[in-house]
């Protein structure tokens, strides 16, 4: 477990150095690519371009076109690229741009990726990293801005990462190419252009680590990615009120670091699990069982679900305000549960 | 429109070699055809757990193909993979034990008959889902490009997996990265129980290659000699850096889509199964044999045997190989 006490590097002027969350995934993966030859990026405009949302930025300039590849609009290709060329030793970076596409190269993923390490008796491993942007906010709409997590997180063999910030946008893309598993990467959309203090040395986080973004005593709060921030946000607001509550940053959904929840619920007896995906089997769900079976004496309120309610995101910006969660929801939750005891 | 190929060389040196290919052929295709036939034999007792796709009929591709292959040349192959996995050198004891799902198997008995692999012989999987090898093929030839090695990538398919999108997007990719990655198509003429005339508006399959800039070219996929040559120019010129190329091979499943025979409606005649096995690869190989004084039937006969005993005793191996662990169910879900 990773504490608020985590070390953050300081530039040589005492001040901490800031980059945004977009500037500080390329950074990781410049720098992962400095560190091991073996790593390439393929997808749709990465290379020429540099990525729909300047992921891949400037990366051509340094790598050159032999690990940069700019690829056809192929999502099942790109991502059977990605893990026959894993499979033969190399360590992929396949871009799917908007998370909604891996609805085309599902197969790839779940079926081949995932299990093939397992189906073949451990002869390999598919050391794939697939970047992706997710989450809704930009009045994107129902095909460009789901999060979908729980689907990846179902599938045996699969690891999931949701950075929050710009600092876990590097550190946990350095750990996924660095990891020789199947790694989604789902940054965040709305995210990308917020700052956040960034070390300029590569690090990784560890994967299926969760990290207490916030100390509290009252009731835990356990949000995944752009939710982070939300709940850091609701958590001033109720300090003001006199409620503290606890964050948790799970970093990976898949491994999933329960033992830091079971802990923090033990001490708070009361938690609340946000996400942007719709609720309904949403990873909230998971976490909720887990939770009332290795902690139910220590509840004093049913653990609390709040996701998107079970529809398409919607375009027009009134209703997609209505449609993701938000503080004042994350808010609301926390005082539920106070009122229940 | 695709080539049909038709090569035959007047020089007695292409001949010398011929022979020795002719006897690489005769042996490989023996090889699948008895691990086969005593693998439908086993099933049909019930003492294999299961699905079985039987690869008997089809052995003059997988044969034909893989000895133009070095061991560092890659496949993806398919549900029906069992051909392509004995030609590519993968052992008959790991088989076998994987169909019987024992831990000593070719997947510790984790995979069964459709993920039968071997990474030291470049054979990179059967595959259960169909054209999903195409992409991964892709991949290998992609690294072997990358790492500056001239190792090229052969993946097998049916007809009904050029229906999917997979095949096509893995065959535009590989065209437009000019990756050197040899498509061959075994056209055994079914979808499982679908005729290809009910699943596509094509007599030729090669024909797909030109939508992708790649040559593409037919051959009877019964004639084994006639596979391999197509194969050696399509490996050669993918090795030499002129990128994917595509081969139809014409052949048939003597056997039903899955297990030995049918047991719903006839999808098939039996005229049409009949002039089919009227043109067994093995006996139009063994009789050209003969016939030129390749081998002798003595020779021939001694490949059969030889094969035999070594079936069976694979099949003894895999019968007194242990069971896996309940308790390592979860060995292998994840590296580290």
């Amino acid at each position: 477990m990773t504490t608020i006490t985590e070390a953050r590097a300081a530039a040589p002027d005492g001040t901490a150095r800031k980059l945004s969350y977009v500037k500080a995934f390329n950074e990781g993966l410049a720098q992962a690519m400095r560190e091991d030859e073996n790593v390439f990026v393929a997808g749709e405009d990465v290379a020429g371009y540099g990525g729909v949302f300047r992921m891949f930025d400037n990366l051509l300039d340094e790598f050159g076109p032999r690990r940069m590849i700019d690829t056809p609009i192929s999502e099942a290709a790109l991502v059977g690229l990605g893990v026959g060329a894993a499979a033969r030793g190399l360590r992929p970076v396949v871009d799917l741009m908007f998370m909604d596409f891996i609805g085309v190269c599902l197969d790839q993923i779940v079926n081949q990726a995932a299990k093939m390490k397992y189906m073949f008796g451990g002869a390999l491993s598919v050391p794939l990293t697939i970047t992706t942007a997710s989450g809704a906010g930009l009045g994107a709409a129902a095909q460009h801005s789901q999060s979908l997590e729980a689907w990846l997180a179902h599938v045996p063999g699969l690891k999931v990462v949701m950075p929050s910030d710009a600092y876990t946008a590097k550190g946990l893309t350095v750990s996924a190419i660095r990891d020789d598993n199947p790694v989604v990467v789902m940054l965040n959309k709305v995210l990308l252009g917020s700052a956040g203090e960034v070390p300029e040395e590569i690090y990784g986080i560890p994967l299926g680590q969760a990290h207490t973004a916030r100390q509290g005593s009252d009731v835990t709060v356990i949000a995944l990615g752009r939710m982070v921030g939300e709940a850091l946000a609701a958590a001033d607001e109720l300090a003001v009120q006199g409620v503290e509550i606890e964050v948790i940053d799970p970093r990976t959904v898949q491994p999933l670091d329960t033992e830091t929840m079971f802990a923090s619920v033990r001490r708070t007896n009361r938690a609340l699990v946000v996400h942007e995906a719709v609720t309904f089997g949403g990873l909230g769900a998971e976490i909720a069982a887990q939770i009332q079976d290795a902690a139910f004496d220590h509840l004093d309120a049913p653990v609390l679900r709040i996701g998107a309610p079970f529809s398409p995101v919607p375009f027009s910006p009134v209703l997609e305000k209505a449609y993701v969660p938000d503080r004042a929801r994350i808010a609301e939750g926390c005082r539920r549960l106070l009122e229940r005891s | 429109m695709a080539q049909r190929t038709s090569k035959k060389s007047a020089d007695p040196a292409a001949n010398q070699e011929t022979a020795q290919v002719v006897k690489d052929l005769h042996e490989r295709m023996v090889r699948i055809r008895l691990f086969e036939t005593e693998a439908g034999k086993l099933m049909e007792a019930g003492r294999l757990p299961g699905f079985l796709h039987l690869y008997v009929g089809q052995e003059a591709v997988a044969a034909g193909v893989m000895a133009a292959l070095r061991d560092d040349d890659q496949i993806t192959s398919t549900h029906r993979g069992h051909g392509h996995a004995v030609a590519k050198g993968v052992g008959l004891r790991e088989m076998y034990a994987e169909l019987y799902g024992r831990v000593t198997g070719a997947c510790l008995g984790r995979g069964g008959s459709m993920h039968i692999n071997d990474l030291t012989r470049g054979m990179l999987g059967a595959n259960g889902i169909v054209g999903a090898g195409v992409p991964i093929a892709v991949g290998a030839a992609f690294a072997a490009r990358y790492k500056g090695e001239d190792s090229v990538a052969v993946t097998f398919f049916g007809d009904g997996a050029t229906n999917i999108g997979a095949f096509h997007e893995g065959a535009n990719m590989a065209a437009i990265l000019g990756l050197p990655v040899v498509f061959v198509c075994e056209n055994n003429g079914y979808a499982e129980f679908t005729p290809q005339s009910g699943h596509m508006l094509l007599t030729d399959v090669a024909d797909r290659a030109a939508a992708y800039g790649m040559p593409g070219v037919i051959v009877d996929g019964m004639d084994a000699l006639a596979v391999h040559r197509a194969a050696a120019d399509a490996v050669a010129r993918a090795r030499a850096g002129a990128g994917p190329m595509m081969i139809e091979a014409k052949t048939y499943r003597f056997y039903d889509h899955q297990g030995v025979k049918g047991l719903r409606h006839p999808y098939r005649s039996d005229e049409e199964v009949a002039e089919w096995k009227a043109r067994d690869p093995i006996d139009l190989l063994e009789a050209r044999a003969v016939a030129d004084g390749t081998a002798t039937r003595a020779e021939l006969d001694e490949v059969w045997q030889r094969t035999r005993d070594e079936v069976a005793e694979a099949i003894a191996y895999a019968e007194a190989s242990p069971l896996p662990d309940p308790a390592d169910l979860l060995l292998n879900v994840y590296s580290g």
